[in-house]
């Protein structure tokens, strides 16, 4: 079954993408959403069986590499931890695909993006179901190459193959780091299976070993290389630029990969060596630091794009922050609870602002937009649920996990947990603020009421040539392809927190969780969680209320405001408009330089030095040479012969000079 | 069939081949070309069969030489010996596997004295399985040196404008190291009394060489396998040369030639001059390191794609000697995928351009542009090519880094940190060619009747996908083949350093 599960994407993927001319779109989309869904459904029994029934299992398939003690091999590692991811991929990813049916039905490469979609299932399934570094690691790149390939999806656009390229390569500095992680654990435990290197962890904890030339704690070293790579993954700060600008690809993959599944495969991999990093406090401080950074840090950010899947892309961000900081506070239960709900409520988020691009013409610019709240009635109800399960009200489904997150990071009682506490009680506010600021944009006031005018969009926007797609009469709900998938998803944005929050973080979670996540006895920080006082438990859902009510004062009472404040405080508005300039940073310091270098290199280093002291050099004075001394014809053949000659008499002179006689 | 001469078969059947071109392809030059082209593959596919009659013979459990063959020849001492172990075996596959492929892409790209280009291809494999075969070491040279003449003859009568100063480059480059490497082979025999390489690692075990000639003639060997590699800074013979090149001339330079270096580091220096080996470590490192760093940012930066993939070789075989001279299991094994991937691979991303090369008669990156909407089977190969150069897991590119960065991880994390680096610079190179080449709106008028692959070119590539494929899943078959071939090099090269500390120890003892 499990194979099944894993392999069934991989055979609709090629399918589609080898034969979807013969099969044609329909047969495309057929063969490939059976077979997703299929695998969905077949996960859920999965999770019943390994989640609730405690039967974890592993499927050997066959060898992979082994090279000396360096062994490694194909098997799928089913326990509690890939029982959940397993729902979660699946389930979205079926949702997905048939929700792009409609989506994408006027695009004439319907068969390479559904084949491009069960490619990305079946290596997120290979992530999840990894029983090895190497194995995880394939996973982990093959996600990677199907996120390039769906950004780039419209291939014609340069900002699309910019982002594209953009994604894979910032994913690739995360994954140096990941690579350096596998080389030191192989290093360390000679061993780079998961059951063999978590065995013996806890021999490890405390020693240390030589890396670049200092002494350092081994498992502190290790967890934190490994974490550079789930940054990347996860769009943690530093390496989060690539995320907002996946953008370009279509909606659907931005729900699926850039907001439900890929992205909180950094947070994945914090929970699967959650045994080795309960070792490694000091680099679970780290963790907890980058994360409750990046939450706060997202959602500053947020406040001030007017894309409409911008915004939802750095509350992606923001949201994940959370997600890594609860796994820092050792409350990695928490942490894959919230990335449960989150795939719930943020692809249902993804997948509405879908409906509303689709409504407008792929118009994404929320100051166009305004008033849709008459024509999308469906679609706002739908935003209000996302929303507030996003911004975590009760009872909602964030609500349950962002508590015990908030919750937990109080609870630790340390600096670090003080800090993301206050930043992700902070960020709570931002996420609300921005969430409703989206929803009274899109939905109320009157249609393009804030369309760009004099000095608000630096990047100055052709405003007339969308002013005409907002005609009223042309906004028309979705088609149901698109939004029975809507209506399964709110359902779990409503309910999954309610259902779910005694097996992930309740009573009952060592029981659910089993081997699958260790948390050593003094850290239990969910246990500690659950003995807050009441006002740690309430600040939460102040915070969200908070939010809510400003965005309602600033963009629905007084409309005006927002544009004052941009106004008076022009500074600080485009520093959040330009993302606190990470990419010109980037720009600056590492792009140019290596551009500058690259070339340096070749015209000086090999054009000038190399070839000018080299060949050319010495080809210059032997042809000259050659003019001087011989009226022969130079052939080449001929040089190399006449060479080998002196060779043989400078060998021959050495020889007898220095006596060697045999 | 064990009694077969297979090596001597699988080295001398291309021969055959093109005398048979000499005396019978005569006639018209339709007729005769026709002839040429039709004698060629079948003997080129008729010595693949042969190879892997060879694997299929071949016993991967003996760490020794196989399939033995044995004539007296010049002197006493040096006979004309033939024998593959698990170190060699694979790049006699690798050859005779490409090279049908080569005469297949040559197919229609060359129409001028296609008799005497046939002819040229065959010597030169001929002369390549040679190289894989010789255990003798003068056979060797032979092999070795003998098949640059064939490829100066292909880069210098088929190949682009400036092919002149590019086989004079070549041949400056390679001169050098040649000289030295016979010298090297004579002091050798001088010493051993022979030239036979199972004779000659045999004394380096039992006696070994003193400890400054070693590093005379590692530094000897070094001169001739490091332009091969080509190492940096002796490389840039290698840009020019493919650039000008004909497509298959490329193709064989890259999958095969370059290999015959890193093939001479594991054959010759490890071996036999383990003192040296170990001595010189720092500098093939530190040249290693350069390669993958500074090769990369020179690739960036290219606007003709024969020359980036060129420069992209380059850095990827710095992964092979880094490997290498890691002494590890996982270092060793990993360089030798890697060349057998580098073999594939770089040959499938030269036999690319050579597609579209055919069709526009042009190189230059800026030329193209939105292939993908005319072209979508060839942007399928060339995303597989080129996704398996900036080894993506599932390919045959990744195996080969990873156990290489793994070995060197081991012994210097700093030498595995630098190299990483190189990874992420692949990606950016590669994928920004990717993109200009085949993304984009398809603007340039010519290009909007450009046609796709024709069946010839898929029978070309189909067999590169699947390899690049089957070594990047399960590569077991190929590292099975040299599992006790490289541990018995290892062990020899552990044993050895032993003794001659141990030797230096009792020195030290006398003198005191």
């Amino acid at each position: 079954m499990y194979v099944a599960i894993v392999f069934l994407p991989l055979f609709a993927s090629m399918l589609a993408g080898f034969f979807g001319r013969l099969l044609g779109d329909r047969g495309a989309q057929l063969i490939t959403c059976g077979a997703v869904s299929l695998a969905a459904l077949l996960s859920l029994y999965a999770f019943y069986d390994v989640a609730i029934l405690g039967h974890t299992q592993k499927v050997q398939l066959f060898e992979w590499i082994d090279s000396g003690s360096f062994e490694v091999a194909w098997a799928l590692r089913i326990d509690q931890l890939t029982a959940v991811m397993l729902v979660v991929v699946c389930g979205v990813s079926a949702l997905v695909h048939i929700y792009s049916i409609g989506y994408m039905a006027e695009d004439p490469h319907i068969p390479r993006f559904m084949s491009y979609l069960s490619l990305f299932t079946f290596a997120m399934l290979m992530l999840v179901t990894a029983d090895n570094l190497v194995q995880l690691f394939f996973g982990w790149e093959g996600v990677g190459l199907a996120s390039y390939l769906l950004i780039g999806f419209w291939y014609e656009r340069p900002s699309a193959n910019a982002a594209a390229i953009k994604a894979f390569l910032v994913n690739r500095i995360g994954d140096f780091g990941f690579a350096l992680g596998i080389f030191g654990v192989f290093l360390v435990f000679d061993s780079v299976a998961f059951d063999q290197v978590f065995k013996s962890a806890p021999g490890m904890a405390g020693r240390s070993f030589e890396f670049l030339g200092w002494q350092v704690d081994i498992m502190t070293t290790l967890c934190l290389l490994l974490f550079v790579g789930a940054m990347g993954k996860s769009a943690q700060v530093p390496l989060h630029t690539w995320l907002p600008d996946a953008m370009e690809g279509p909606t659907p993959v931005s729900a699926l990969i850039h907001a439900a599944t890929m992205v909180t495969a950094g947070v994945f991999l914090v929970a699967r060596f959650s045994p080795m990093f309960e070792y490694a406090p000091n680099a679970l401080a780290v963790v907890a630091v980058v994360g409750a950074f990046t939450a706060f840090f997202a959602g500053t950010i947020g406040l001030a794009q007017n894309d409409i899947k911008r915004v939802i892309a750095y509350s992606t961000c923001s949201q994940l922050g959370y997600m890594f900081f609860a796994a820092g506070v050792h409350a990695y239960g928490a942490a894959i609870f919230h990335l449960f709900t989150h795939a719930f409520f943020k692809a249902l988020l993804f997948l509405s602002a879908g409906a509303v691009i689709h409504a407008m013409h792929h118009e994404q610019d929320m100051r166009i937009m305004g008033g849709l709240r008459h024509h999308l009635k469906r679609t706002y109800v739908l935003f209000w649920i996302g929303s507030l399960a996003l911004a975590g009200l009760p009872f909602f489904a964030g609500y349950f996990s962002k508590d015990i997150i908030l919750e937990a990071a109080w609870a630790v009682h340390t600096g670090v947990g003080n800090f993301a506490f206050v930043l992700g009680l902070a960020a709570a506010v931002l996420t609300a603020f921005y969430s409703w600021r989206l929803i009274f944009m899109t939905f109320h006031g009157q249609p393009g009421a804030r369309a760009p005018g004099r000095a608000a969009h630096p990047h100055g926007h052709d405003t007339h040539g969308h002013g005409s797609h907002g005609e009223a009469h042309a906004i028309h709900e979705a088609p149901p392809v698109m939004m029975i998938p809507l209506y399964i998803l709110a359902l779990g944005a409503i309910f999954a927190g309610l259902a779910f929050s005694d097996y992930f973080v309740g009573a009952g979670r060592e029981a659910f969780w089993g081997e699958a996540i260790k948390v050593l006895p003094e850290n239990d920080s969910i246990e500690a969680a659950h003995h807050a006082p009441l006002w740690v438990k309430l600040a939460p859902v102040a915070a969200g209320l908070i939010g809510i009510l400003a965005a309602w004062y600033g963009y629905i009472r007084r409309p005006g405001l927002p544009g004052e404040l941009a106004h008076t405080h022009a500074e600080a508005y485009r520093f959040l408009l330009n993302k606190w300039y990470f990419d010109e940073i980037y720009e600056f310091f590492l792009v140019r330089p290596a551009k500058w270098l690259g070339r340096l290199l070749w015209k000086g280093g090999d054009g000038r030095i190399i070839d000018g002291f080299g060949p050319d050099g010495i080809a210059a004075s032997v042809l000259d040479l050659a003019r001087r001394t011989s009226l022969l014809q130079t052939g080449f053949v001929y040089h190399y012969a006449f060479a080998m000659l002196i060779g043989v008499a400078i060998l021959v002179t050495w020889y007898f000079a220095t006596g060697h006689g045999g | 069939m064990n009694d077969w001469p297979l090596l001597s078969l699988v080295t001398f059947l291309p021969l055959v081949g093109a005398l048979a071109i000499f005396a019978f392809a005569h006639g018209p030059k339709e007729v005769a070309d026709r002839n040429a082209r039709s004698v060629a593959l079948m003997t080129t596919t008729l010595t693949f069969l042969v190879s892997l009659l060879i694997w299929a013979a071949f016993d991967p459990r003996n760490p020794d030489f196989q399939l033995l063959e044995q004539r007296a020849w010049l002197a006493p001492g040096i006979a004309y010996a033939m024998g593959v172990d698990g170190i060699s075996v694979l790049f006699v596959v690798l050859t005779s596997f490409l090279m049908p492929l080569c005469i297949l892409a040559s197919w229609e790209a060359i129409q001028t004295r296609v008799r005497e280009y046939m002819i040229a291809f065959l010597l030169l494999e001929t002369m390549m399985n040679g190289v894989f075969c010789a255990l003798d070491a003068v056979l060797f040279y032979l092999f070795f040196e003998g098949g640059l003449i064939p490829m100066f003859l292909i880069i210098g009568i088929w190949g682009g404008q400036r092919r002149v100063y590019s086989s004079f480059k070549f041949f400056l480059y390679t001169l050098a190291g040649s000289v030295l490497l016979l010298l090297a082979f004579i002091y050798m025999y001088y010493q051993v009394g022979s030239t036979d390489i199972r004779e000659l690692m045999r004394f380096a075990r039992q006696t070994g060489f003193g400890l400054e000639a070693q590093n005379w003639l590692w530094l000897a060997l070094f001169a001739s396998f490091a332009v091969k590699m080509p190492m940096w800074p002796v490389h840039t013979w290698l840009p020019d040369a493919h650039v000008e090149a004909p497509t298959a001339g490329s193709v064989i330079l890259a999958g095969v030639l370059l290999k015959m270096g890193g093939y001479g580091f594991i054959r010759f220096s490890m071996p036999m001059l383990p003192n040296a080996s170990e001595f010189f470590v720092p500098l093939v490192f530190a040249l290693s390191i350069i390669a993958v760093i500074y090769t990369s940012l020179v690739a960036l930066m290219q606007e003709d794609m024969k020359k980036l993939i060129a420069y992209s070789s380059v850095a990827h075989m710095g992964f092979v000697t880094l490997g290498l001279f890691t002494f590890t299991t996982q270092g060793v094994e990993g360089a030798m995928i890697q060349m057998l991937s580098h073999g594939v691979v770089s040959a499938a991303l030269f036999l690319c351009v050579g597609v579209i090369y055919d069709r526009m008669h042009s190189r230059e990156i800026a030329r193209y542009g939105g292939l993908v909407y005319r072209m979508p089977v060839y942007a399928f190969c060339f995303m597989v090519f080129t996704l398996a150069s900036v080894g993506l897991p599932g390919t045959s590119g990744f195996v080969g880094e990873l156990l290489v960065l793994v070995g060197t991880f081991k012994v210097n994390t700093w030498a595995a940190l630098l190299a990483s680096t190189g990874v992420v610079l692949c990606a950016a190179y590669m994928l920004w060619l990717y993109r200009r080449v085949m993304f984009g709106k398809l603007e340039k008028a010519d290009l909007m009747h450009i046609v796709d692959m024709n069946r010839r070119e898929i029978a070309v590539f189909a067999p590169l996908v699947a390899v690049t494929l089957w070594m990047g899943i399960y590569p077991k078959p190929l590292l099975e083949a040299m599992h006790s071939s490289v541990a018995l090099l290892l062990e020899q090269h552990r044993a050895a350093l032993k003794t001659a500390a141990a030797g230096a120890a009792g020195l030290a003892q006398l003198g005191q």
